[in-house]
C-alpha cells in the first residue's frame, strides 16, 4: 500500500470526515486545530505526554497470550494486548490525557465531555482532577440511570454530571449537548470527544492519541515473538480503540484488521449498533460517515448490551478503511459477547469490558479455521468491573 | 427577478425591513403547518423560514429542540415538508419560502433528487445548517441548477476572509448569527451586532438578516435598524408551545403582529436611543 497520509488537510477520509458543523464553530475547531497542530510535534508536549502515560496511566500495557482459552478455542494463538490494565480501567484514559494536556497548553479552564457508559466522562474527570480543571459531564438521562455507579465516581473525582433530556436521551444526545455547551462557552473550554468522531481536527488528534496501543503493540510482538500479528481484532463503538491498534499497522498489508460492531438481539431486529455493517453513509456529529438512520434520514435509536458500543455512528476512518477495504467489519450478538466475557473469566481470570468481549467473540469464531501458529491480536479495551451489575441480570441475578 | 429579491427590492422602495418568522414543519402536528404559514403572512411576515425536522438538531436550543421532537412525533421527513410548501403555494405564490435544517434529512434523498423536488414545491431559498462553504460546492451547484438560493450563515466568530468565501457563494440573503451559541438563548449585544455587520456589510452585497436571540419587539426593531431582516424563531415556537389549538392561530398572529408594527416603526425612530436602551 502507498503511504497512508489521510486525513487531508481538510480533515477528508476519501469521502468521509470533514467538518460539517453550524458556522458558529468553526473558530472554535481552527483554533483547536491550529494549536493541536503546533503542539503534536513539540518536544516538550510529547515528553510530558510519553512521562504522563506511563507514570500516570501505567503504559506500556503488556501483550499476554491466553494460552489456556486458545487451547480451549482451538486453531490459532489469541493475544491480548491489556488496555484493561490501564488506570481507570480502559484505553479511554490514553486520549483524555492528551486532551487534557492541549486545554491545559490552550488555558483553558473548564472541561467538557460526553459520555454513554460513563468510561469516556470517568476519564475525562479523572484528568480534569489531575490537571486542575473543572469538568462538566453530559450524559443521557437515560444512561444516568443504568450506570449509576459511573455517575457517582465521576461526582467523587468532582466533575458534574448534567443529565441530558432531549432526542433518545442516550449517548448522541449527550454528544449534541457537549456541542452546544462548547459553541456557547468556548472562550475558557475545552470539549474532550471521547472516541475518534466529531468534526475535523477530533477523529485525527484522537487517533493519535490512541495510536500509543498500536506503536507498542508493534515493539512488543517484535520482542516476544520475533514477528507481528496475522490479524489485529478490536471491537468498534465510534473505534478510538480499534483505530488506536490498526493505525501504527495501516501500511503493513499482510496484518489483516478486522472491527468487531455490536449486533445486539440480531443485526436483522432493528435493536443492534452495527453501523458499518449495517449503516448507509450520511452526516452526524461533524462529520459524514456510516449512520444507523431511517428513510428520512433520521437517525434511529441503537442497542447493545455494552453501552460502550451503543453508538448510531462510527470514526469517519473506519468508514474509508471498510470502502477501501483494508480493514474488514463484523458484527457479534450480544448472546456471543456474553459467552465471550465468561470464557475469559473462566479460562483466564481476567474479567472483560462487555465492549471488548465483542472482539473476543469474534477472535474466538475465526481462530478454529486457523492454524495453531497463527497469533490473533485483541484489543482488551477494558476491564468489566464496570458490567457486574449487567452481567449478573442477564443471569436473571439481582446485586 | 426571483421571489427573495423582489420582497426585497419591493422592501426597501417602502424603506421598509423585513420580517422573517421561523417555525418547524409539523410543529404542533403536520395538519397545522400550511395555516401557520399563511397566518405569518396575514400577521406581516415577509418571508417564512420552515424548519425540516431531525433528530439531532445540534445547532438549536432546548425549545426548537422540542418543536423538532413534535413533528417527528408524526414522522414528518422531507418529502411531508415539501408537500406542505406546495400546498402553501396553491393560494400563496408571493412570499418565499426558505428550508432550514440539517444535512442528514437532504442527503438521504440526494440533493439532486432534493434540487428538483424542492424547485417544483416552490422553495426558494435553503439554508443548511451544517454545510459551512467549504462542505458543499456540489451542493450549491445542484440548487444553483434549479435556481434556489444557497442561504448561509455567519457568526461573530467568522473572519475576514471566510466572509469572503461566504460572499461567494451565497445568494438571496445571509443570515447573521448574533450571539454566540444556540437558538433561543438571551443574550444578545447590540452593539457587538453592529460592529460585525459594518464589517460584513462592506464584503457582501446582498440582504443581511439577523437572528438568534431575538425575542420582544424591542429587540427586533434594535435589530431592524441595523439589519435588513429580522429573524425570531424560539419566541414564536414557544408561543405555538404554549397555546392551545384553539387559540393557536390568534396568539401567533398577535405576536408577530407586534413585532411588525415594531419593524415599521424603524424609521420613525432615533437609532442611537434604541441602541442605548437595549443596553440597559
Ligand atoms: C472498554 C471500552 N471499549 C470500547 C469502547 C468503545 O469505544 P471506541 O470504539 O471508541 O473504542 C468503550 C466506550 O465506552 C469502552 O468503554
Amino acid at each position: 500500500m502507498k503511504i497512508y497520509d489521510l486525513p487531508d488537510k481538510h480533515g477528508h477520509f476519501g469521502p468521509y470526515g470533514g467538518t460539517f458543523v453550524a458556522e458558529t464553530l468553526i473558530a472554535a475547531l481552527d483554533e483547536l486545530l491550529a494549536q493541536y497542530r503546533h503542539f503534536r510535534d513539540e518536544a516538550d508536549f510529547q515528553a510530558e505526554f510519553t512521562h504522563e502515560l506511563k507514570h500516570y496511566v501505567g503504559r506500556p500495557s503488556p501483550i499476554y497470550h491466553a494460552k489456556r482459552w486458545s487451547t480451549h478455542v482451538g486453531g490459532a494463538q489469541i493475544l491480548l494486548k491489556r488496555e484493561d490494565l490501564n488506570h481507570t480501567g480502559a484505553h479511554k484514559i490514553n486520549n483524555t490525557v492528551g486532551q487534557a494536556l492541549l486545554a491545559k497548553r490552550m488555558g483553558k479552564t473548564r472541561v467538557i465531555a460526553e459520555t454513554g457508559a460513563g468510561q469516556h466522562g470517568v476519564a475525562s474527570a479523572t484528568v480534569a482532577a489531575r490537571y486542575g480543571m473543572e469538568c462538566i459531564v453530559y450524559m443521557g438521562s437515560e444512561d444516568v440511570k443504568r450506570q449509576a455507579t459511573n455517575v457517582y465516581r465521576m461526582k467523587l473525582l468532582g466533575a458534574t454530571v448534567i443529565p441530558v433530556e432531549s432526542g433518545s436521551r442516550t449517548l448522541k444526545d449527550a454528544l449534541n449537548e457537549a456541542m452546544r455547551d462548547w459553541v456557547t462557552n468556548v472562550e475558557n473550554t475545552y470539549y474532550i470527544i471521547g472516541t475518534v468522531a466529531g468534526p475535523h481536527p477530533y477523529p485525527m488528534m484522537v487517533r493519535d492519541f490512541q495510536a500509543v496501543i498500536g506503536r507498542e503493540a508493534r515493539v512488543q510482538m517484535e520482542e516476544e515473538y520475533g514477528r507481528q500479528p496475522d490479524a489485529l481484532i478490536a471491537c468498534v463503538g465510534g473505534g478510538s480503540n480499534a483505530i488506536g491498534l490498526f493505525y501504527p499497522y495501516i501500511e503493513d498489508n499482510n496484518v489483516r484488521m478486522i472491527g468487531v460492531e455490536a449486533a445486539g438481539k440480531g443485526i436483522n431486529t432493528h435493536q443492534h449498533a452495527a453501523t458499518l455493517v449495517t449503516g448507509r453513509p450520511g452526516v452526524l456529529h461533524g462529520n459524514r460517515t456510516y449512520l444507523i438512520q431511517d428513510d428520512n434520514g433520521q437517525i434511529i435509536e441503537t442497542h447493545s448490551i455494552s453501552a460502550g458500543l451503543d453508538y448510531p455512528g462510527v470514526g469517519p476512518e473506519h468508514a474509508w478503511l471498510k470502502d477501501c477495504g483494508r480493514a474488514e467489519y463484523v458484527a457479534v450478538t450480544d448472546e456471543e459477547a456474553l459467552s465471550a466475557f465468561h470464557a475469559l473469566c473462566r479460562f483466564e481470570g481476567i474479567i472483560p469490558a462487555l465492549e471488548s468481549s465483542h472482539a473476543l467473540a469474534y477472535a474466538a469464531k475465526l481462530a478454529p479455521a486457523l492454524g495453531k501458529d497463527q497469533l490473533l491480536l485483541v484489543n482488551l479495551s477494558g476491564r468489566g468491573d464496570k458490567d457486574m451489575i449487567t452481567v449478573a441480570q442477564q443471569s436473571g441475578i439481582v446485586l | 427577478m426571483n421571489r427573495i429579491t423582489s420582497t426585497f427590492s419591493n422592501l426597501k422602495a417602502q424603506n421598509k425591513k423585513a420580517l422573517i418568522p421561523f417555525i418547524t414543519a409539523g410543529d404542533p402536528e403536520p395538519k397545522m403547518t400550511v395555516m401557520l404559514m399563511h397566518a405569518l403572512v396575514q400577521a406581516g411576515a415577509d418571508i417564512i423560514e420552515l424548519g425540516i425536522p431531525f433528530s439531532d438538531p445540534m445547532a438549536d436550543g432546548p425549545t426548537i429542540q422540542r418543536s423538532s421532537e413534535r413533528a417527528l412525533h408524526y414522522h414528518v421527513g422531507l418529502t411531508d415538508v415539501l408537500t406542505m410548501v406546495t400546498e402553501f403555494r396553491k393560494t400563496n405564490s408571493v412570499t418565499p419560502v426558505i428550508l432550514m435544517g440539517y444535512a442528514n434529512p437532504i442527503e438521504a434523498m440526494g440533493h439532486g433528487n432534493f434540487a428538483m423536488a424542492a424547485k417544483k414545491a416552490g422553495v426558494d431559498g435553503v439554508l443548511i445548517v451544517d454545510y459551512p462553504p467549504e462542505e458543499c460546492e456540489e451542493w450549491v451547484q445542484q440548487l444553483q441548477d434549479q435556481k434556489i438560493d444557497p442561504i448561509f450563515l455567519l457568526s461573530p466568530t467568522t473572519p475576514k476572509r471566510r466572509v469572503e468565501k461566504v460572499a461567494k457563494l451565497a445568494k438571496g440573503y445571509v443570515y447573521y448569527v448574533s450571539l454566540k451559541g444556540v437558538t433561543g438563548a438571551s443574550h444578545l449585544n447590540l452593539v457587538d451586532v453592529s460592529n460585525k455587520l459594518a464589517e460584513v456589510r462592506s464584503l457582501i452585497s446582498i440582504p443581511i438578516g439577523v437572528g438568534f436571540g431575538i425575542r420582544d419587539s424591542v429587540a427586533a426593531r434594535a435589530v431592524a435598524e441595523l439589519a435588513d431582516a429580522v429573524v425570531v424563531g424560539s419566541r414564536i415556537i414557544e408561543e405555538i408551545e404554549n397555546s392551545t389549538r384553539s387559540a393557536l392561530l390568534d396568539n401567533v398572529n398577535n405576536l408577530v403582529k407586534s413585532l411588525r408594527t415594531a419593524l415599521d416603526e424603524v424609521n420613525s425612530t432615533n437609532s442611537s436611543q434604541i441602541l442605548h436602551a437595549s443596553r440597559l
